[in-house]
């Protein structure tokens, strides 16, 4: 290839990423535009405007929005403290021992990921009814379960794999328990790829809109649910509206820059080692 | 994933009961925790078989009428045609463009396209139902920006969601928005792990970029194309959000997938038992080409495992 073709290669292949860039980026960019518009300039102008902050000072004080954020910090949060909990044991188990349908119960724990929400929902609903978990953290965080848990063992159980079996088998040599070797040696290994886990188990748990529409009322409202009041009650002040999307936003966003190295891996479920 | 080789005990029927039920016992409480969700799938299939509905204080066993009804209907099959067509279009879209835009970022390394590598990810995390509140503002023919954009090549009033004819390309548009992001990812994560020697011997050889894609990127990206394809499909055969939050399966029921239909009969209508028969189908689909598609990775791995050698 000569210097002017590879010269013009290139020049397409930019030009072909900016075109998928303007795609890509431009919505939230219009997203954040439009929540530092006022609204008598919202139908008249597109770019040229005076910057307020009125809308965030309307949203964030006079409205209920940081209960709203406050319901998903807890439901999300909590659903990821018990993940953590009861699934990095399972992930070790999963891991290192070599038992009787040991493959079959990482599918079925797998399989919860892909089980359709509306299934799920439709006679948990009858049964949160009866029991009172309708409209309650427990029973959000419960539910939740089924996001978080497939995510965590399965990532977390390809960290543990990663570690050398030969090196737990040194430390018992030397005369430590299995809690010392497991808390003080294994845990700190794999903190990275556990503390990344966990932040992308909180951001899909965050996200979820299915199962806390259908099992929470009035009382529980995550951030998710409450951003479509924003647009049914009110139409015209979209400003309010881009608010409430980008206030909500922050966190995952914040929180994906964090963990940018692992997160193919989590996203693939530990299937793709980026 | 084998991890014979890696397992502290190797031979099962030697060992004392109490370490031989160890592992169980540590699994065992994130198993309940989630089986306890499960237990409502049981219950579907059974409720599936009665006329239960939550107007009614009592109700009865009626075997199969649900499901003879249902699958007679003509909502049924026109939902499970609107899965078919969201899941496939979706996906396809979102496949080939994810390949494209990963390729592109893979044979560039300047500032802009390690920009991108990072601002990429931002649309994937942002929920679907917000990232479908976004996309209804800049489609709103009063203050959208994309209708201004298009009155510049003369088009005016482009319905989207609101016309039964343009309301899918919509929806696929918004999920390709929010997803493409997610193949980009795994397939660049996979093209950067490709190994150097095989390219190298193909370079000697002669062999066109062409030749190059098909015989040897393929086949050793398969694995993760496949991985993709897999919790792409899954999450657009269900799809909920991203529909509910745009027309709610409107306009009429052009958009009234399995999903939303079994929604708007058991919440709706009231008619649980009428409900289960869209979403038990949906789940047995679900399944099958589950492990279709499993099937169909573990083959490719090998494959691919050949090759670098």
């Amino acid at each position: 290839m000569n210097k002017g073709s590879k010269r013009l290669l290139t020049i397409t292949q930019n030009g072909l990423l900016f075109i998928y860039a303007i795609f890509a980026l431009f919505p939230l960019i219009w997203m954040v535009l439009l929540s530092i518009k006022s609204d008598t300039q919202m139908y008249t102008t597109t770019f040229n405007f005076t910057p307020t902050l009125s809308n965030y000072t309307e949203v964030l004080l006079k409205t209920d929005y940081f209960k709203y954020l406050l319901d998903s910090l807890i439901v999300a949060g909590g659903a990821v403290i018990i993940s953590v909990i009861a699934g990095v044991p399972a992930a070790y188990a999963l891991a290192r021992y070599d038992f009787k349908k040991k493959e079959d119960i990482a599918f079925q724990i797998l399989s919860f990921k892909f089980a359709p929400e509306i299934l799920v929902v439709l006679p948990l609903f009858m049964i949160y009814q009866t029991l009172g978990l309708y409209d309650s953290y427990f029973g959000l965080i419960w539910v939740y379960q089924l996001i978080s848990m497939p995510l965590l063992i399965w990532v977390v159980r390809g960290y543990f794999e990663d570690i050398s079996v030969e090196i737990e088998h040194a430390a018992q040599v030397d005369g430590y328990s299995w809690y010392q070797i497991f808390f003080k040696m294994l845990l700190p290994l794999i903190k990275p790829g556990l503390v990344s886990a966990a932040l992308l188990a909180f951001i899909f748990a965050w996200n979820t809109f299915t199962f806390p529409l259908l099992l929470a009322g009035s009382k529980i409202q995550p951030i998710t649910v409450a951003i479509t009041k924003f647009l049914g009650t009110d139409t015209a002040h979209y400003g309010q509206l881009a608010v409430a999307a980008t206030v909500s936003a922050l966190p995952a966003i914040i929180f994906a820059l964090c963990i940018q190295k692992h997160l193919v891996r989590g996203l693939s479920f530990g299937a793709v080692k980026g | 994933m084998s991890t014979t080789s890696n397992s502290i005990t190797p031979d099962l029927n030697k060992l004392p009961f109490k370490t031989r039920i160890r592992p169980y016992l540590i699994v065992a409480p994130a198993l309940i925790i989630t089986i306890g969700i499960m237990i409502p799938f049981i219950m579907a299939i059974f409720l599936s078989l009665t006329n239960y509905s939550f107007r009614r204080p009592t109700f009865s066993f009626i075997a199969f009428q649900n499901w003879s009804r249902i699958l007679s209907s003509r909502e049924f099959w026109h939902a499970l045609w609107v899965t078919i067509q969201y899941a496939f279009f979706s996906t396809l879209v979102e496949m080939v463009l994810g390949v494209c835009i990963a390729m592109l970022l893979n044979s560039l390394n300047n500032w802009f396209s390690k920009f991108l590598r990072v601002a990429l990810i931002f649309p994937l995390m942002i929920a679907p139902i917000t990232a479908t509140i976004v996309w209804q503002l800049m489609l709103n023919s009063s203050v959208g920006i994309v209708e201004k954009f298009l009155n510049i090549f003369g088009v005016f009033n482009f319905p989207w969601a609101a016309a039964p004819s343009t309301a899918m390309l919509t929806v696929v548009m918004i999920d390709m928005w929010v997803n493409t992001s997610f193949v980009m990812l795994l397939v660049l994560a996979g093209l950067q792990s490709l190994p150097k020697s095989p390219f190298e011997s193909a370079k000697i050889d002669g062999g066109s970029a062409w030749f190059n894609f098909v015989n040897l990127t393929l086949p050793m990206l398969k694995p993760s194309l496949y991985i993709a394809l897999l919790f792409r499909l899954m999450s657009a055969l269900q799809e909920y959000a991203i529909i509910f939050g745009l027309t709610k399966g409107g306009p009429g029921d052009t958009l009234m997938n399995l999903s939303l239909t079994s929604y708007q009969t058991g919440f709706k209508f009231q008619r649980i038992g009428q409900s289960l028969p869209y979403i038990l189908v949906l789940w047995i689909i679900v399944f099958f080409t589950a492990k279709f598609i499993v099937k169909k990775q573990r083959a490719a791995q090998r494959q691919a495992a050949g090759l670098e050698s």
